[in-house]
């Protein structure tokens, strides 16, 4: 689905992505983790395009997409904090995002019925607080029904209960067969969701592995531990 | 026998009656006793009327000898061929009416005219159309001679090629009234002429000057309209002379002015409209000039005053959107600038009696910086020249000191 | 493209500081022209408003709303768009609202007090400048990383297109009195789009004084079609530089 060949971004003197090679597989679900700075956030805006690597290329469903634009459509992304145009109200963004992507038809409004988007409507996007935006994000995530998902710290921000029907959400979208990166510092929460796991650190990918091969090397149940265990 | 007295009656009636009795009228036309106007002027006498009907006469230079009226019925046309004068005048109190006189000769050596009064008294000319004449007319030694109603008309490239409207040389008591005069080299050409009126003529698109005027004194000039002339007016050389609502407009050029003055004394200006010329009046060793309730609008200047100039008396003008209202080459000033109306004043009037309470400066610094470095123009309006004219204004450094408005008007003069 | 453009139009045009700007244009050209008794101090203000307000005012709220929209622009970016429809929809957006701004606020005034040539010329420089000003403020913003260098930068180019450039020129000027550089000015003037929309506003407005000598060389140039022909083209090519600039380079800019 996604493979990174041998991807390096330098910001000035840091390097912020070094050789980065990774594979991202139909129906899989990965748990993007590594320290804060260790390259997380570049790498998915590299998959994006919104950073350009130095040397290296992204394979999006085995085309290069360098200088291309429209397989983004095929992509949910959630930003970490988004930030929308502050005169906007919510309905107006949701209708501004469906009219970029007017081909396609068939949209999932789950999520915005399990969080009452719709009553915020009306509201200006400058007056929702965090969590709220936060909200708005994953319901435009999911509503292009895309074949690849990618969650930048999806559920910071969000009460419990909203953290749960993300995650429920997700785990139906796995069922479906559709690929998810998530990148995540909450370990706890991603057990029971995952299939495989990329250790990222000082811009360099540690470990790409899946969840079994994971457990057996650790003998643990629980992911928190066997990285824990790993790293050390 | 009859008594002396009676003799003298009889003598005083014949006297009388006689010449008029014996005035005739002479026709010239195709149909008529007379082809030619030449042949009836040698039938004629003195006091005798020459009528001529339509129709184009080519009759050389005819040459007017004694005192007759001649007077064209349906705009006959005189034609010089482009060779000759066409009327030469030599005797007083000859009329020329209704002619169309055209394509008199052009010559360097002989000023040519179409109508040309030698060293008379009396002569009038009215209602005539002068066209493609090297000069219109032309008065030498003229005295009490009227020129009214005329058109004329010439269709000038070059100045050598062209000569003037209406020129007038070694004259006095003329009048010239109502004419038009355009495409010649001067519209209104005055040399040592004296105690004239120029009134109600329009003077428009000659080559140089729409008036020209030089060593001629006590002439005044009236309702006269001077409009898009390559150079505008010059008076110079002159005094006593008064010029009153006279209308000078669209002067345009670097050496175009609505009337250059220069070595002027002991005259009026009053009450003219100077409206778009590049400069409305440039003014060179003139003194004691009275310069009151003219409007200034729209030029580039309004007055170009050089530091040569003394005793001028200048109140109850109005200056409205001129790019400069004052300029001036030096610091010396002699003259009074007290009580007129600027547009650009910013002052105030506490105490409601429309006059300022602060006076008006109204040479700008950048003015000043123009006439030493003229491609500065491409600055003008920008934001650092509006700073520094506001600098100025504080603190005069460069501008005179002393020319200054003491009692600026509040309100425009009432015209 | 057109996909965007209306939806960020539809958000500038809300922004509380366009309608403030709008607003204030509004009063500031309403009391310049009914203050004064004749229309040509009015115009006189309005020539400085729009030679020093409208490109401040282009350059500041241009440069701080694409700062402020920088997660904005991220999440259009991560949706199937060219990098190109977004950058042209930002601009086209902006240049949209500013224009409207001031040819509601001031334009429309301009042209009921002094509907001639002079008037039109006033409302088409300003609506150049605004579009030459926000093009500017595009490339000043995807050149610097932070708000307060790019507010910086805006200022700096501010300062040195309305007052340090004329400064420049008018020192040259002096420098060199004595040589006929009439031609070259013209040339020089073509650097500097504030100058080039105020000399053919001084065309217009002060033509009686352009018609002396140097003038008429000013005149010849600008006063002709030719000269008003490649006057204009130079205020587009104003336009179209830097913000081809901003977005050759917002095309391989990281974000």
């Amino acid at each position: 689905m996604i493979i990174t060949e041998h991807i390096s971004k330098r910001f000035g003197n840091q390097q912020v992505l070094n050789d980065v090679h990774i594979t991202c597989r139909p129906g899989a679900c990965i748990a993007l983790i590594g320290p804060n700075g260790s390259g997380k956030t570049t790498l998915i805006k590299s998959i994006l395009q919104m950073v350009i690597p130095d040397t290296g290329k992204v394979l999006f469903q085995g085309e290069d997409i360098a200088g291309q634009w429209s397989y983004r459509g095929k992509i949910g992304f959630m930003p970490q904090m988004t930030r929308y145009p502050e005169n906007m109200s919510v309905g107006e963004v949701m209708s501004m995002m469906i009219d970029i992507r007017k081909d396609q038809k068939d949209l999932d409004e789950e999520l915005i019925e399990q969080y009452h988007l719709k009553e915020i409507y009306p509201k200006r996007m400058g007056t929702l607080s965090g969590g709220m935006r936060q909200k708005v994000g994953a319901c435009l995530a999911f509503l292009f029904q895309p074949d690849i998902l990618i969650l930048d710290e999806p559920t910071a921000g969000l009460d419990p209960l909203s953290s749960e029907i993300l995650k429920q959400k997700i785990l139906k979208e796995k069922a479906k067969g559709k690929s998810t990166i998530i990148s995540s510092h909450v370990l706890s929460e991603l057990d029971e969701m995952i299939t495989e796991v990329i250790y990222m650190q000082d811009g360099q990918v540690l470990f790409q592995k899946t969840l079994e091969d994971l457990q057996q090397e650790t003998q643990e149940v629980k992911l928190s531990k066997m990285i824990a265990k790993i790293i050390a | 026998m009859i008594a002396p007295k009676t003799y003298l009656i009889l003598f005083l009636l014949i006297s009388i009656f006689l010449p008029s009795a014996q005035a005739s009228i002479w026709h010239v036309g195709k149909n008529e006793r007379f082809k030619n106007v030449a042949d009836a002027i040698q039938h004629a006498q003195v006091g005798d009327s020459i009528l001529v009907k339509k129709g184009v006469y080519h009759e050389h230079n005819l040459i007017i000898d004694k005192a007759l009226s001649i007077i064209g019925q349906g705009l006959p046309i005189l034609d010089g061929e482009g060779k000759y004068e066409v009327l030469s005048i030599k005797a007083s109190h000859v009329t020329i009416q209704g002619f169309h006189i055209r394509n008199s000769g052009i010559s360097s050596l002989k000023d040519l005219a179409g109508i040309k009064i030698y060293d008379s008294q009396h002569v009038q000319i009215i209602n005539n159309l002068i066209t493609n004449s090297f000069f219109g007319i032309y008065v030498q030694y003229g005295k009490h001679c009227t020129i009214k109603n005329n058109h004329i008309i010439a269709y000038g490239v070059e100045e050598q090629q062209s000569g003037n409207g209406i020129h007038c040389w070694n004259s006095s008591y003329l009048q010239i009234q109502n004419n038009l005069i355009t495409g010649h080299r001067d519209g209104i050409y005055f040399e040592f002429v004296t105690h004239s009126i120029i009134k109600n003529n329009r003077s428009f698109r000659n080559l140089r000057y729409g008036l020209h005027f030089m060593f001629s004194n006590n002439d005044t000039y009236i309702s006269n309209v001077f409009t898009n002339n390559g150079a505008g007016v010059a008076v110079m050389f002159s005094n006593h002379v008064n010029m009153f609502y006279n209308t000078f407009h669209q002067n345009w050029g670097d050496a175009s002015y609505g009337i250059l003055l220069k070595e002027i004394s002991d005259g009026i200006i009053q009450g003219n409209h100077f409206e778009k010329n590049t400069t409305g009046i440039y003014l060179e060793g003139v003194s004691r000039v009275k310069m009151t309730r003219n409007t200034f609008s729209n030029n580039g200047w309004g007055l170009k005053i050089q530091a040569s100039c003394q005793d001028m008396a200048i109140h109850h003008n109005n200056f409205m959107n001129n790019t400069f209202d004052v300029s001036t080459n030096g610091t010396l000033v002699l003259n009074n600038f007290n009580g007129n109306y600027w547009d650009k004043y910013d002052g105030y009037d506490l105490n409601r009696d429309h006059i300022g309470d602060v006076p008006f400066r109204p040479v700008s610094l950048f003015s000043i910086i123009l006439e030493k470095n003229p491609t500065t123009l491409i600055m003008f309006r920008s934001f650092i020249s509006a700073l520094m004219d506001k600098t100025e204004k504080l603190i005069p450094s460069l501008t005179p000191e002393q020319l200054k408005d003491q009692f600026p008007l509040i309100k425009p003069v009432q015209l | 493209m057109n996909k965007i453009y209306k939806h960020v139009i539809a958000d500038i045009i809300r922004n509380r500081i366009v309608l403030f700007y709008t607003l204030i244009l509004l009063l500031a050209s309403l009391s310049v022209f009914s203050l004064e008794d004749t229309s040509s101090k009015g115009l006189l203000s309005m020539l400085n408003i729009i030679l020093m307000i409208v490109p401040l005012v282009c350059l500041i709220f241009s440069t701080i709303y694409m700062y402020n929209s920088s997660e904005f622009i991220e999440l259009l970016l991560s949706q199937p768009l060219q990098r190109n429809a977004i950058w042209w929809s930002l601009f086209i957006g902006l240049i949209t609202a500013l224009g409207l701004a001031f040819f509601v606020g001031a334009g429309i005034v301009i042209l009921i007090f002094e509907p001639s040539f002079l008037g039109l010329m006033l409302v088409i420089c300003g609506l150049l400048l605004t579009f030459i000003f926000t093009a500017i403020a595009l490339l000043a913003a995807v050149l610097t990383k932070d708000k307060a260098k790019g507010i910086g930068l805006s200022i700096i180019l501010w300062l040195f297109y309305a007052i340090i450039f004329d400064g420049i020129v008018l020192f040259m000027l002096f420098q060199w009195a004595d040589y006929p550089i009439e031609k070259f000015m013209i040339l020089i003037s073509m650097l500097n789009p504030i100058d080039l929309a105020r000399i053919l506003i001084l065309m217009q407005m002060d033509v009686s004084a352009l018609m002396g000598y140097t003038g008429a060389i000013f005149k010849d140039f600008f006063g002709t079609s030719g000269g008003i022909a490649i006057s204009f083209g130079t205020l587009i090519l104003w336009i179209m530089i830097p913000f081809i600039c901003s977005l050759r380079y917002f095309k391989k800019k990281d974000l």
